[in-house]
């Protein structure tokens, strides 16, 4: 009994959020309404795409997504669809604009600064200073190799 | 110049520092979603009243050249909803506002039995059983306040309950909604 409880776990699928209900006959659609369900934020839940979340509203939107798709919108039209309603907050990779140019640029200027930083320290370190050797300095070097012969 | 280098570490951890103390000031909520719909006019909708309630339904067209509005987004499942209650049932007295609302996800059975037993301050109500206007609306969860100016403009959404430090914060974008006009 043990056994056979254990296997029906192992058989189990995970949890899914998206209802039996909600899936579109259209296995194409359905396919896109899944990729745009797993870029849009829950507003409830604000960490979690729509398309792993329980709460109500999330539900609503998965359902509005399939709809607009099924009166045939493109993505973007979907997209802009949550923005106009929730903002640019509802979308997971945030838009390419003058208020997103530090988010987006900015791991970039960290990066090559630091790669700037280390290239520097590594040419200091190579390049050995080679300072001639003043007359004085000569002239006792010389005085030396006198002496040993 | 090379002894200044040492000193890099502490420039870095103080500018860290400071942004972290002015990211934790001034009541900054991280959690707080900006709204899409501030400074834009209301969005279209048409809801039927609550079966039962004598309040009639609430459109697109009830919110334009109206004067200042408050749209309040409630539901009789709603536990902050029934907090909030007294405090909007004085505003519409007390204040030169119209008071409408969204039934948000209730039963109209429900929401009228509701309304029986707190009173209806509302002047109309818009029964959105599938959370379609809500939607609409950029709702996040009830309750929610938005207030609409007399050109049918949104120019405040209040999200939670408008009690305590909420009202305080709701008063102000009242006031400054009102000057504005």
């Amino acid at each position: 009994m043990k056994r056979l409880l254990l296997i029906l776990c192992l058989l189990a699928s995970p949890l899914m959020a998206v209802e039996p209900d909600e899936v579109l006959d259209d296995p194409v659609l359905e396919e896109r309404a899944r990729a745009i369900s797993a870029d849009v934020r829950c507003v409830v839940c604000q960490n979690e795409p729509i398309d792993s979340s329980n709460a109500g509203v999330a539900r609503d939107l998965r359902m509005i997504i399939r709809e607009r798709l099924v009166a045939g919108d493109t993505d973007q039209e979907v997209f802009d669809f949550l923005v106009l309603r929730y903002g640019d907050y509802v979308l997971f990779n945030p838009p390419w604009k003058p208020s997103t140019y530090a988010l987006w640029l900015g791991p970039f200027v960290i990066l090559f600064g630091g790669f700037a930083c280390v290239v520097v320290a590594l040419m200091r370190r190579r390049t050995p200073v080679a300072v001639p050797l003043s007359a004085e300095d000569e002239a006792r070097l010389d005085a030396m190799r006198e002496g040993k012969k | 110049m090379n002894r200044l280098i040492f000193a890099l570490p502490l420039v870095v951890a103080a500018l860290i520092g400071a942004f972290a103390l002015w990211g934790l000031s001034g009541g900054r909520d991280p959690n707080a979603i900006p709204s899409a719909l501030i400074s834009k006019p209301v969005p279209d909708f048409e809801l039927p009243p609550i079966e039962g309630v004598a309040s009639p339904g609430l459109k697109t067209a009830d919110l334009q050249g109206q004067g200042l509005t408050l749209v309040n987004v409630f539901a009789s499942w709603c536990g902050p909803c029934r907090a909030e209650h007294p405090v909007l049932t004085r505003l519409a007295r007390e204040e030169d506002v119209r008071l409408v609302a969204i039934n948000y996800k209730d039963k109209p059975e429900a929401a009228a039995a509701w309304l029986e037993e707190l009173g209806n301050p509302y002047e109309r109500i818009g029964s959105d059983y599938s959370g379609r206007a809500g939607i609409e609306w950029g709702v996040t969860g009830v309750p929610e306040t938005f207030i609409i100016d007399a050109n049918g403009l949104v120019v405040h959404r209040f999200p939670g309950p408008v009690v305590g430090d909420g009202l305080r914060r709701f008063q102000e974008a009242l006031d400054q909604a009102r000057s504005a006009q």
